[in-house]
């Protein structure tokens, strides 16, 4: 099967010489905008491409332009940009994963936002790095998301808990009081892929770690820390095969009284008639300090298909990224404006996301120290998580192997 | 396949001489008889205009294999000699590095590990699938009420989305709440309340996807090895209870034997496919935790499209190819060598 997937990806591999094919919908080629244009994105869940369809339909009646969407599985996403770029047959506009932007950029197939007037004044810093690529602006987000605690209220007070944990001491103590029967305290995934990385970012970060230098102390006592968590049997030993959605799933049950996930999941347990739940900033290391959370999200990016194309795209873009659009946006999908003062109108306007708002002032690109160099130090890092959870080896040698293998 | 339809010819001994080119001399012996009929200047023509029609009953298929294996296989091995990485999709650029992609794969500890891995998912994999099919095939041969559709009711797993079963499965064998551990620790099979760790340990994460592709496997070895039963006339069996054979005598000394040549086709099928799986292993497990159930599919999966070095991917799937054609020749050639025997 990946042999095959790897020969479908060739199959499609033109030449060296293929020209640069206008998309079907380019229309006259003149420095007037189209009038449609293809876009792409990965927004496949009922309320999410709901919302998704809400924002651009509202953007086609400002602007004029046809918007034909397609949308695709997350893990497909990016297979499906390398088609397109191997045949030339790029849409006209890509919502892409931000880690994954920087290698979208590299293949040179992308067009630099500067050029139609598309400014990044007012964004967060971290958002504009994530976009970058070699000093260009190639990508903007509408949203972001980032990682927080979410709790069970009814079984905290239960447990005799009154505030949330704040620190990584009281987080400890917490989960051991809240872990009960066939309830853990605790829940996070650690698996085996780009969201076991993610979710264990907001450790490695907070506690000083550097993606550059996997094996320092920092990073052991951050690993150390969350494999107590496993070890002392607060969180499950299944959170290596556990994803952020099965994450929401044991919170939901009542399997776990805290977790580790993503406002993403919010609208998905307001549904939960009987679940009372809060969410609270990531605790840190030392009381006082602020958590360090990694970006998520997906950033908006304009390939090179043809002048009246990219224009008209141009134009699409720049209505998502307009206040009301991202405010009404990121309001249906739970995700956070992207620049600040949006962002402070957005958190009287949604309290209960106001962690979130906290946290994406802290919050830190993946991909802006490594550029395309992540991918292959998130698999070591991830690697590294699981055979420290797993208790193959310690959080310190596991780290210097995965140095290893990502500087190999 | 080629020897039965030749025998009533009356032929066998030839046929199974030339072996896997017994068709085209057939075919001009029999032409240059009827040109001995009719005159010296016919045959040559007839025999030209008789190969532009193979050919030309050919060219689809030749067509085909060219488009959609010769291309893609010559650029698979062609990548893995690239440096190939995102930028190569668009610019068409990837500079040739040689062996360099080989050298970093063979060097990688993950390549060790996931070859062994990959030997032990498919001999496991094949052990069992191929052990129950045919212990099933055997009862379902028997004639009972309802055997015919329990057998159907078995193809089942074979019917549905791989994903699926997956994900099935990678629900069952959840440590804390998987109807698996639920099962064992009714029976007080379990180690404690605390259950096997199906896919949480490093150990047992290997076991738990052979688990599962052994049960997707069990209806194709089931319905083969059935068909190949069926195939066994019962005078066999009649003559065999005669002279006093056992359940397991008649087994031993019918069944096996002449169940060979399909057991020779299941397994070699089997094992093809076996060494390729990657779904399975890729919803239950993702090939951890910490690389434990990682193949060298879905190792060249993680290469090519989590850290983008496609090289090195294709290098890795290349690889796999080769052990496969090498088991696919180590087949054909015990399936001339039995063959032969079997027309001698």
């Amino acid at each position: 099967m990946a042999v095959g997937a790897v020969v479908a990806l060739t199959a499609t591999a033109c030449g060296p010489g293929t020209a640069p094919a206008k998309s079907g919908s380019g229309g006259g080629g003149s420095t007037a905008a189209a009038g449609s244009i293809t876009e792409l994105d990965y927004y496949t869940d009922a309320a999410g491409s709901a919302a998704w369809q809400q924002a651009l339909s509202g953007c086609t009646a400002k602007t004029g332009v046809k918007v034909k969407r397609q949308s695709v599985p997350t893990d497909q996403l990016i297979q499906k940009v390398l088609q397109g770029a191997a045949s030339h047959t790029l849409p006209d506009l890509v919502l892409a994963d931000n880690p994954t932007l920087q290698q979208i950029a590299a293949t040179g197939a992308l067009t630099p936002l500067s050029q139609y007037g598309i400014s990044t004044a007012g964004y967060y810093d971290s958002i504009v790095k994530a976009g970058t690529y070699q000093g260009k602006v190639y990508g903007l987000a509408p949203g972001v998301n980032g990682l927080a605690l979410i709790y069970n209220k009814d079984l905290l007070s239960r447990a005799g808990i009154s505030a949330p944990p704040a620190t990584w001491a009281q987080l400890k103590a917490d989960a051991a009081k809240l872990t009960k029967g066939s309830t853990y305290g605790l829940a996070f995934s650690a698996v085996n892929s780009e969201e076991g990385t993610w979710q264990f970012l907001p450790f490695f970060w907070s506690d000083g770690g550097d993606l550059s230098k996997l094996d320092s102390a920092q990073g052991a006592q951050a690993l150390g820390y969350v494999r107590g968590l496993v070890a002392s049997g607060s969180a499950s030993k299944s959170v290596v095969s556990w994803n952020q959605n099965d994450v929401a799933d044991q919170f939901t049950s009542g399997n776990a009284a805290m977790m580790v996930n993503g406002s993403w999941t919010l609208p998905a347990l307001d549904q939960q008639k009987n679940l009372h739940y809060g969410v609270v900033p990531l605790p840190t290391p030392q009381a006082g300090q602020k958590p360090v959370v990694a970006l998520g999200g997906e950033v908006g990016a304009i390939p090179a298909t043809g002048t009246a194309t990219q224009k008209a795209a141009a134009k699409v873009l720049s209505c998502i990224l307009s206040e009301p659009t991202m405010l009404a946006w990121d309001k249906s999908h739970a995700y956070i404006p992207t620049r600040q003062s949006t962002a402070q109108t957005f958190a009287r306007q949604n309290p209960e996301l106001s962690s979130f708002v906290a946290e994406v002032e802290t919050a830190r690109s993946r991909t802006a120290q490594l550029g395309t160099a992540y991918p292959k130090i998130s698999t070591a890092l991830a690697t590294a998580l699981q055979s420290a959870l797993t208790g193959q080896q310690s959080p310190a040698a596991a780290l210097a192997q995965a140095q290893k293998q990502a500087s190999g | 396949m080629d020897i039965s339809r030749t025998e009533p010819g009356g032929h066998p001994a030839e046929a199974a001489a030339t072996g896997p080119s017994a068709q085209p001399p057939a075919r001009t012996g029999r032409s240059g008889r009827t040109g001995r009929a009719g005159g010296p200047g016919r045959p040559r023509t007839q025999r030209s205009r008789q190969r532009l029609a193979a050919f030309g009953f050919l060219a689809p298929a030749l067509a085909y294999l060219a488009v959609f294996f010769g291309y893609p296989l010559v650029q698979n091995i062609s990548m893995g000699f690239r440096d190939y990485t995102v930028a190569s999709f668009y610019t068409g650029a990837a500079p040739f590095t040689g062996l360099r992609n080989y050298t970093e794969v063979l060097g990688d500890p993950v390549f060790v590990k996931a070859l062994v891995n990959t030997a032990v998912f498919t001999a496991g994999s094949l052990v069992f699938q191929f052990g129950i099919g045919l212990a099933l095939a055997v009862y379902f041969n028997g004639r009972f009420l309802g055997s015919a559709l329990l057998r159907s009711l078995l193809l089942l797993p074979w019917l549905l989305p791989l994903v699926v079963s997956g994900a099935v499965w990678r629900w069952m064998l959840d440590q804390d709440h998987g109807v698996v551990n639920t099962a064992l620790r009714a029976l007080h099979l379990a180690g404690g309340s605390a259950g096997v760790p199906w896919l949480t340990s490093p150990s047992w994460a290997l076991p738990a996807v052979i688990l599962a592709n052994v049960w997707i496997g069990i209806p194709f070895n089931l319905v083969l090895l059935h068909g190949g039963l069926r195939a066994i006339p019962d005078v066999l069996y009649e003559a065999a209870e005669l002279d006093g054979a056992g359940p397991w005598q008649r087994f031993r000394h019918v069944t096996w034997p002449l169940l060979r040549p399909v057991s020779g086709v299941v397994l070699m099928l089997g094992l093809v496919y076996t060494v390729k799986v990657f779904d399975v292993i890729m919803v239950v497990t993702r090939g951890g935790p910490a690389n434990a159930s990682q193949t060298l599919t879905t190792w060249s999966y993680q290469l090519s499209f989590q850290q983008f070095q496609f090289g090195q991917g294709a290098a890795v799937g290349n690889l796999l190819i080769l052990i496969t054609t090498g088991f696919g020749l180590l087949y054909l050639r015990s399936a001339r060598a039995g063959l032969a025997e079997a027309a001698s």
